[in-house]
């Protein structure tokens, strides 16, 4: 208790260098802990968003970018699929269950996501007051969503086009909020959920819109398409490129290269065995039809037509389907296709041996990309490692000069005690306690600044987080632990026990006599 | 109480210090007095443990203080022995009264406010308990540092030099402190000193010459 009182006196003799050790140290620990508590959450959240989602089908491309944009709704989507082309592998034996997402528009920032019920239980999100949907343009939202008061039960909106602000809206039809949903901490609490029906049918009509523009575009669309499997990978990229400055080309563009890829597709079917003889002369019909289909409206009741000669398809497909045709009886302006398309398709495995085989073969296949959401992350976080690795050296460096510091004041002060500490000898204390004294004078400038830096890093931390939620709906708290913590801290106080070892090896050996002589 | 017999202290084969015999009895004041270089430092180092002799004994209140290890002898001057510099060492962090309590402290003593306060108001420091050493005059910064040697109620009080640095008049004054807190504490004073002015002060004197 002495040493102590005695080694917090001696602090406040100078006290502009313990506060400037204090500091450092405190600097150092704050971007330490920052980067410990970011980087472990990030790894959460990115886990949680992805539970229960062992592979995402979606369009070729970036299969990083498939999985942010499906799993994360943190990027543009690559490009549709067909459903039906995703459904021939939701039906696989190996994997229990496939929910669809159609992405593309937004409300305010909020991401639109046709989708079916089950995307909800993915989450375990629970309603908290309404219904989930049961007609298109009926919505449910998620928790921030109902929170930051953008929406409420009852409210009705206009999706605009495009994944950010300010895109092309769709007044023409809203939706109404029939649904909000409890908070699940994942990305759900910031989406708007809705059927497949909604996006498809607001998407048809977006298509009528741009109608005029596909005609001047012919040409350069010509000259694309024999390019077009080649560059794949290019294509997709200038594709995003214009994505984020033409929000309203990027709806034109999306749907010339569909049609581009809904050709390239009847080819391939004309080529490939088919089990199911059904199938084929489906296709055809669909190849039938595709002419005619971003030309005029008045075909469209052709199409509804054909729809329902198709009718005994629709019995094997999943319940979503029943509920489409359901849905098309009671509005006969939408046209229900076989070549109906979706984001992307979010996968469960039924068995854990799908992951070696599945994924190989839905991508040796060509039409689909299959990512997995695992494997993304962890490329990402990798990616994201190497910036954290990098400001996690330069926080060290602020703690090993903060090291450095307390041992340089502790020195340095060193010569002007030295009569002071003969004089404590002198006193009764042994060369021991001498020591003892200067580390803990040491350990304190290291405890201060410690407790200071976990202080602020947790609270900065939290500072992150509000504002991420607000701006990017990654969920963040500065209200919480995480292991390693303690590990950082124990080291810190190591460090700090280091920095005062010299400084109190010297004290021990002070020469009593010749420092009283010498002072 | 303090008895010391054939102490001999050198480097490299160079005696510093060679005396046959010494005694000082309880309550006793003694002047060492010698010229600069005479050893008399050196001497009072070897009697607070400070310094191992090179042959000798020094027994200090029947215990043989040569036979101590380091932690011991830091431990028993702590105890039993007080001292008093020239240059004063007082703790320029603490108080004048933590100055004082950090003898009781070091000394393994139940801190006794009242011993302290006794002292305080005995050496004229009564209402300078809560200042920092920087503030006194340094008459004053003296007193507390004699107060700083007697607070545990040594058996013995070494001083080196203690009026080297004073005026005539100052220097009567801390001797004279010195012995009456010395007496009143019932401890032996040795005050080692080339001051001649320190001579008749005190109840005997003690005289050293360099060694040849």
């Amino acid at each position: 208790m002495t040493w102590l009182r005695l080694a917090l006196a001696n602090l406040t003799l100078s006290p502009l260098t313990t506060l400037v050790n204090v500091l450092l140290m405190g600097l150092g620990t704050a971007s330490i802990v920052l980067l410990l508590l970011a980087g472990v959450q990030l790894t959460e959240t990115m886990s949680r968003d992805a539970k229960g989602v062992d592979l995402v089908l979606g369009a070729q491309g970036s299969p990083v970018q498939l999985i942010l944009s499906a799993v994360y709704h943190a990027d543009v989507p690559p490009g549709n699929i067909k459903l039906a082309d995703a459904e021939r592998w939701a039906d696989d034996s190996r994997v229990s269950a496939a929910v669809p997402v159609s992405l593309g528009d937004s409300f305010r920032g909020f991401r639109i996501v046709g989708t079916t019920h089950q995307y909800a239980e993915l989450y375990n999100a629970d309603l908290a007051s309404g219904k989930m949907w049961d007609e298109s343009m009926e919505a449910v939202v998620g928790a921030a969503i109902a929170e930051s008061g953008a929406l409420a039960l009852g409210s009705t909106f206009a999706g605009a086009h495009g994944l950010v602000e300010g895109g092309h809206s769709h007044d023409e039809q809203l939706y109404s909020v029939v649904g909000v949903l409890a908070p699940t901490g994942s990305v759900v609490d910031r989406l708007v959920l809705t059927s497949l029906e909604s996006v498809w049918e607001l998407h048809g009509q977006e298509a009528h819109a741009h109608e005029d523009h596909e005609d001047d575009h012919e040409g350069e669309h010509d000259a694309h398409e024999d390019e077009h499997d080649a560059h794949e990978d290019d294509h997709e990229n200038k594709h995003d490129a214009h994505e984020e400055e033409h929000e309203g080309h990027e709806e034109h563009d999306a749907h010339e290269h569909e049609a581009h890829e809904d050709e390239h597709e009847s080819h391939a079917d004309e080529h490939a065995d088919h089990e199911d003889g059904h199938e084929d002369e489906h296709e055809a019909h669909e190849d039938e039809h595709e002419p005619h289909e971003d030309e005029h409206e008045g075909h469209e009741d052709e199409h509804v037509g054909h729809e329902d000669e198709h009718g005994d398809d629709e019995e094997h497909r999943d319940h979503e389907h029943a509920e489409d045709a359901d849905e098309h009886d009671h509005d006969s302006d939408v046209a229900y296709r076989e070549d109906i398309e979706v984001t992307a398709m979010l996968m469960s495995y039924a068995t854990p041996m799908a992951a070696t085989t599945l994924p190989l073969e839905i991508n040796a296949e060509g039409s689909l990309q299959a990512a997995a959401p695992a494997m993304e992350i962890a490329r990402i976080l990798q990616l994201v490692g190497v910036g954290m690795t990098a400001l996690g050296a330069f926080a060290w460096v602020l703690v090993v000069t903060a090291a450095l510091s307390i041992f340089a004041a502790l020195y340095g002060s060193l010569r002007a005690r030295r009569g002071e500490l003969a004089m404590l000898r002198c006193l009764g204390a042994t060369r021991y306690e001498l020591l003892i004294y200067l580390i803990v004078e040491g350990f304190l400038m290291t405890i201060f600044g410690v407790s200071l830096g976990v202080i602020v890093g947790h609270i900065v931390m939290e500072l992150v987080g509000l504002w991420l939620a607000d701006t990017r709906g990654i969920s963040m708290t500065g209200w919480t632990w995480v292991a390693d913590e303690a590990l950082l801290i124990i080291g810190l106080f190591c460090v700090g026990v280091v920095s005062a070892i010299i400084p109190a090896i010297q004290a021990y050996r002070t020469d009593v006599a010749t420092a009283l002589v010498e002072g | 109480m303090l008895d010391v017999q054939a102490l001999r202290f050198g480097y490299n084969g160079q005696d510093v210090v060679n005396i046959e015999n010494f005694q000082l009895r309880p309550r006793e004041s003694m002047a060492v007095i010698g010229p600069s270089g005479c050893g008399k430092t050196t001497f009072l180092h070897l009697l607070a443990g400070l310094l191992k002799p090179s042959s000798g004994t020094i027994r200090v209140l029947d215990n043989d203080i040569t036979a101590m290890s380091q932690a011991e002898l830091d431990r028993f001057r702590g105890q039993h022995i007080g001292m008093v510099f020239q240059r004063l060492f007082l703790m320029p962090a603490l108080t004048v009264r933590q100055n004082i309590e950090l003898a009781q402290q070091m000394a393994r003593r139940s801190r006794d406010a009242s011993r302290v306060d006794s002292l305080l108001e005995q050496l004229g420091l009564a209402g300078f308990g809560q200042q920092k050493p920087r503030k006194l005059s340094q008459g004053q910064a003296q007193r507390v540092a004699i107060a700083r040697a007697l607070v545990h109620a040594p058996a013995l009080v070494l001083a080196d030099e203690p009026t080297s640095a004073l005026d005539d008049e100052r220097a009567d004054d801390a001797l004279t402190l010195l012995k009456d807190s010395a007496e009143a504490s019932g401890a032996s004073l040795l005050v080692v000193t080339h001051d001649q002015r320190v001579r008749g002060k005190l109840d005997l004197e003690f005289e050293m010459e360099p060694l040849k």
